[in-house]
């Protein structure tokens, strides 16, 4: 039987085959999940700020994008992956609301995203696949028997990236 | 930046005093607006783990309607009327006194913008009733109004707070239009104050944050 492993908001977990691991609800947040193919495992980090530099106290690594993703390198390596072999795939990151005075918070969507990326980029982990930005909110799945990474919105249905 | 935890139950008090004069006064406009009773519980103040806000609306995937708005001046923070989709579309019916509804392809311009101005006359009118118990001048942005999953709009609303705690204050307070028996309209208002806005509200009350 295979589970759904749930990850919260400001929140990370890791999966193995043949189990799945999915999080609810991801609006201006993005949705990060790192996996080693070979080995079956991934981790997803439901990450809400970009960088932890700006938290007055960082009691919660997986609320940032380069706290979650150092912290999700760590633990699938200490699990077996291999560092060279990781790859990721990223989806959220949406601006839900638009105002006509945007404040920087306001756009924190693409700020997330683009955070993730210099992230990834340092790290040498390739971005596989992405479905990011737009107004929508968003509930991704993924599978690390198959390696798809199932997005549904409440407006456009599902796809798979 | 206090610290949240060391609100204690005195505090919560004054915030629930807080939501109560907000949502009072919030549902006697629309009461006017609806020619109906509109009611509404005693407010809830509750110190919320972000893992857990989802599920007080219902579930993080659930669809629904969400008026939003940024509250300026003295004590800053969002606001937030949620409710669901049929429900939306009945109070934006009673409104525009025709039907509504929110997934038809061209969503009539005349409906959307009675939604906006709910928006305006709830957030408004709790607002005043805020401004003038605290006497704080509080300015609210134009409000924004969105369809979708009720963990992505609420993971928005916590956006700011979200940068100094893995916790959120919400004062919260339910409206139902008690005189439709069959299907009570109903509807959540949420009131989430920037972590700095805390001292000022409880100054102005003449409350200190550290007794």
């Amino acid at each position: 039987m295979s589970e759904i492993i749930k990850v919260g908001m400001a929140d990370l977990k890791l999966v193995k085959t043949p189990h799945s691991i999915r999080t609810s609800g991801l609006g201006s947040c993005v949705g990060i999940v790192i996996y080693d193919s070979a080995n079956g495992i991934a981790g997803m980090a439901h990450i809400m700020l970009p960088d932890s530099l700006n938290g007055k106290a960082v009691q919660n690594r997986a609320k940032y994008a380069d706290t979650a993703i150092h912290d999700l390198i760590t633990l699938l390596v200490d699990k077996g992956a291999k560092k060279r072999q990781l790859k990721a795939k990223m989806a959220g990151g949406a601006q839900m609301f638009t105002f006509a005075k945007a404040n920087e918070m306001m756009r924190i969507g693409p700020r997330n995203v683009e955070a993730v990326r210099n992230i990834l980029e340092k790290e040498q982990i390739q971005i596989v696949s992405e479905d990011v930005g737009g107004k929508s909110g968003r509930t991704i799945e993924f599978f690390p028997s198959t390696m798809v990474l199932n997005i549904r919105t409440v407006q456009k249905g599902t796809k798979d990236i | 930046m206090p610290n949240i935890h060391s609100l204690n139950s005195y505090h919560f008090d004054i915030l629930k005093e807080v939501g109560n004069i907000g949502a009072g006064n919030a549902a006697t406009a629309l009461s006017r607006l609806l020619l109906t009773k509109i009611d509404m519980n005693v407010p809830s103040v509750k110190l919320v783990p972000f893992s857990e806000i989802s599920d007080i609306v219902g579930g993080a995937e659930v669809e629904m309607v969400a008026i939003f708005l940024r509250v300026e001046g003295e004590a800053s923070g969002s606001m937030m009327f949620l409710t669901s989709i049929e429900d939306a579309e009945n109070l934006v019916s009673k409104l525009i006194q025709q039907p509504f509804n929110l997934h038809r392809e061209s969503k009539e311009e005349l409906g959307i913008s009675a939604l906006h101005e709910l928006g305006n006359i709830l957030a408004g009118s709790y607002l005043s009733a805020f401004s003038d118990f605290t006497q704080l001048s509080l300015v609210p942005t134009v409000p924004a109004v969105t369809i979708d999953m009720a963990g992505a709009i609420v993971n928005y609303a916590v956006l700011n707070i979200s940068q100094y705690s893995d916790y959120v204050i919400l004062v919260e307070t339910e409206i139902i239009d008690v005189e439709a028996k069959q299907k009570p309209l109903s509807g959540q208002f949420f009131f989430i104050p920037d972590p700095k806005a805390f001292e000022t509200i409880f100054t102005a009350l003449g409350v200190t944050l550290n007794e």
